[in-house]
């Protein structure tokens, strides 16, 4: 996964139906910094994200459409959690 | 499989329900040479890795593999902590 703000969203209403129920967002890849690290992409929302919010992407193909339930769909990109705290340091800790 | 090693965590309350549970610790990906390689991801944790530990992770749609029969909705997954690392070195070189 990489961590990604979301900076906007698209509406369409012509679409494949495997898209129905999910809200498609437009982010941008940052690094655990906060600096853009890459172009944006769309992802589909499995979360309820919403614009400015830092967010994990499931970014790798095959992975996205499990991600969110739906094998076999044409997603390449889902959006799966909604970032709290990035702690560049501390890993250790209970889960 | 890919060396990396593990730079922090990443903390989420609004999330994937499959993710409950587990750990999601941002990698940085290494060369043979334990040099870091490219931009850090985040991985969920199947081998129970702590910060600044040299791990292999798994990337795609493998990685969810790593912790059947949960469903976690990763695309990729921590499977490994090393303990040792030999490497021959490349003809030429000082070593």
């Amino acid at each position: 996964m990489i961590l990604a703000r979301v900076v906007g969203n698209v509406v369409a209403t012509q679409k494949h139906p495997a898209y129905r129920g999910f809200r498609m967002m437009i982010v941008q890849p940052i690094d655990p910094a906060g600096a853009h690290a890459g172009a944006e992409f769309l992802a589909a929302d499995a979360v309820g994200s919403g614009e400015g919010e830092r967010v994990l992407v499931v970014a790798e193909g095959k992975s996205a459409g499990d991600a969110v339930r739906v094998p076999g769909a044409p997603l390449d990109a889902a959006i799966v959690a909604i970032v709290d705290t990035v702690d560049l340091e501390g890993a250790g800790g209970p889960a | 499989m890919n060396l990396g090693r593990v730079v922090g965590r990443v903390v989420a309350t609004p999330k994937d329900e499959g993710f409950t549970g587990s750990k999601l610790l941002l990698v940085q990906p290494l060369d043979a040479s334990l040099r870091p390689r490219g931009a850090v991801l985040v991985a969920a944790d199947a081998a129970g890795a702590g910060a600044g530990e040299i791990i292999f992770y798994v990337r795609g749609r493998e990685a969810a593999h790593a912790f059947l029969p949960a469903v976690v909705p990763t695309d990729a997954g921590v499977t490994g902590v090393i303990d040792g690392i030999h490497v021959i070195p490349p003809p030429g070189s000082a070593e």
